[in-house]
């Protein structure tokens, strides 16, 4: 596994003296699909917060697409268009019209003419089921489609790796499928992926391996089948029993 | 009371045309001056919220200097302090070439600047830092972020507390008659000493400062609605 796409070795966080990160060992493949759960608090976000540098690590290192992240000089611009992520709060530009979003980093990052830009975006819309809505602006869609746009957005700069950070957390639950339809299609093409989610059907259906956190440590690290089958640990077993009894 | 209002003497004489050049260097003073202020409030404003301290400490010097020295101090300090500082050619060329105008241009617009800096800071930080991350995310650096994100969206928030403040660069720019730059405040009072009739002289003079005003205002007004953001909150008007 030398060539994993992400790589944490023993990687710990503070927020101040609260330790957030603690001894975390993980490694992503590349194609592998990743769900991080846990109760809130737990560091899930934290962690994946780290593998583009919106957080910073304090100990261990961190190596994404074969570099080391925490070696000076390294440039987290170049960094980040090969990582894409999604935020729980979508974060479109609400200025923009949705093809504006799509096509701003391409056209500022990766120097494309607008004219490559709009029809890359196009195709991306259509991708995530609404080619319908590219002049509108963020405020006129339903929160499943600013989703689904922030996907595109992020597929916009072509990334090797896709962070989700509780995609679907902020949606109606009428909207989360969606939303979740969208991710399993990019599953199934061969994303490299990791999902912090509360949507345990995602987990088992698409994910290889589910990563049960607790208070910033990995507590359980297996394949959907066995953790939702026999979670080994207590923490583990309280989590899904209060999680998938609704 | 025997007071002959006498209102010919504003377009007899020379009159109308000292109001007319009185405008005319009165709005070139504040056009130049709020160029000046909006470039170093958005800098300074933004400088004033990046995550590096040393940038937001320039920010902050800048912001404190400027605001908290009152503006009749920076017109003479401009016009009476800097120039002896310099070579003597460069002086002689500077006063042969509207010193008072470039003095006062330059003191309006870096006393407004600095306070333009706190609205533009205001702005940025009613900005979800979420909406930072999501621009860095995706490869931008720092500086794209807060140029093609962040300062736009701050600037469609802050046209209200903005257009207050251009307003009053405007107004101030009456205080550049202390260092006789010869504009609107200055010519009025000129005709005043020519024609004995302050009442008349200073109501032409505030009443072109509140139709220069409005019309600023609805100005502004427009280009608020025109680049409103969509789903905000709508506005009247």
């Amino acid at each position: 596994m030398a060539d994993a796409a992400i790589r944490f070795r023993d990687v710990n966080k503070w927020f101040g003296k609260h330790q957030v990160l603690a001894d975390i060992n993980l490694a992503v493949s590349p194609g592998e699909v990743m769900v991080v759960c846990g109760p809130s608090g737990s560091g899930k976000s934290t962690l994946i917060r780290c593998v583009n540098g919106l957080e910073a690590i304090q100990g261990g290192d961190l190596v994404v697409l074969g570099e080391s992240i925490v070696r000076s000089g390294v440039s987290m611009s170049a960094l980040r268009t090969r990582v894409g992520m999604v935020f729980q709060s979508f974060n479109l530009f609400p200025h923009m019209t949705v093809l504006e979003n799509i096509m701003l980093a391409p056209v500022r990052v990766r120097g494309l003419s607008a004219t490559e830009a709009e029809k890359t975006a196009r195709t991306l819309l259509a991708r995530v089921r609404i080619p319908d809505k590219a002049e509108n602006y963020p405020a006129n869609l339903s929160g499943g489609q600013q989703q689904r746009v922030a996907i595109a957005r992020a597929l916009a700069m072509q990334p090797k790796i896709m962070l989700f950070d509780e995609p679907t957390s902020a949606l109606d639950p009428e909207m989360i499928n969606e939303v979740l339809d969208v991710m399993t299609d990019l599953a199934k093409e061969g994303m490299t992926m990791m999902v912090v989610t509360h949507e345990m059907g995602f987990a088992r259906r698409v994910a290889h391996r589910v990563v049960f956190m607790d208070a910033g440590r990995v507590v359980e690290e297996a394949t959907p089948d066995a953790f939702f089958a026999a979670p080994k640990s207590e923490r583990a077993k309280d989590f899904l029993s209060k999680i998938l009894s609704h | 009371m025997n007071y002959q209002f006498k209102w010919s003497v504003l377009w007899s004489g020379q009159s109308g045309s000292w109001l007319l050049q009185g405008v005319i260097t009165t709005l070139e003073i504040s056009a130049l001056a709020w160029v000046l202020a909006a470039a170093l409030g958005i800098v300074s404003g933004a400088l004033r919220t990046v995550p590096f301290r040393p940038l937001r400490a320039v920010g902050t010097f800048y912001v404190e200097f400027f605001r908290n020295v009152p503006l009749l101090v920076w017109m003479f300090f401009w016009y009476f302090g800097v120039p002896p500082l310099l070579p003597r050619a460069a002086q002689d060329w500077i006063f042969n070439h509207g010193a008072e105008f470039w003095a006062g241009m330059f003191a309006l617009g870096v006393y407004h600047g600095a306070r333009m800096s706190e609205v533009i800071r205001a702005g940025i930080l009613a900005i979800p830092r979420t909406q930072f991350e999501a621009a860095v995310a995706m490869g931008l650096t720092t500086f794209q972020a807060y140029r093609l994100v962040i300062v736009p969206i701050a600037l469609r928030l802050i046209v209200p507390p903005a257009t207050n403040e251009s307003l009053n660069l405007l107004k101030n720019s009456s205080v550049a008659l202390t260092i006789s730059v010869a504009e609107l405040t200055f010519q009025t009072r000129q005709i005043e000493t020519y024609t004995a009739k302050a009442v008349e002289a200073l109501t032409a003079g505030t009443l072109i400062y509140l139709i220069l005003c409005v019309g600023i205002a609805a100005v502004m007004a427009r280009v608020e609605r025109r680049f409103a953001i969509p789903g905000l909150i709508a506005r009247g008007g």
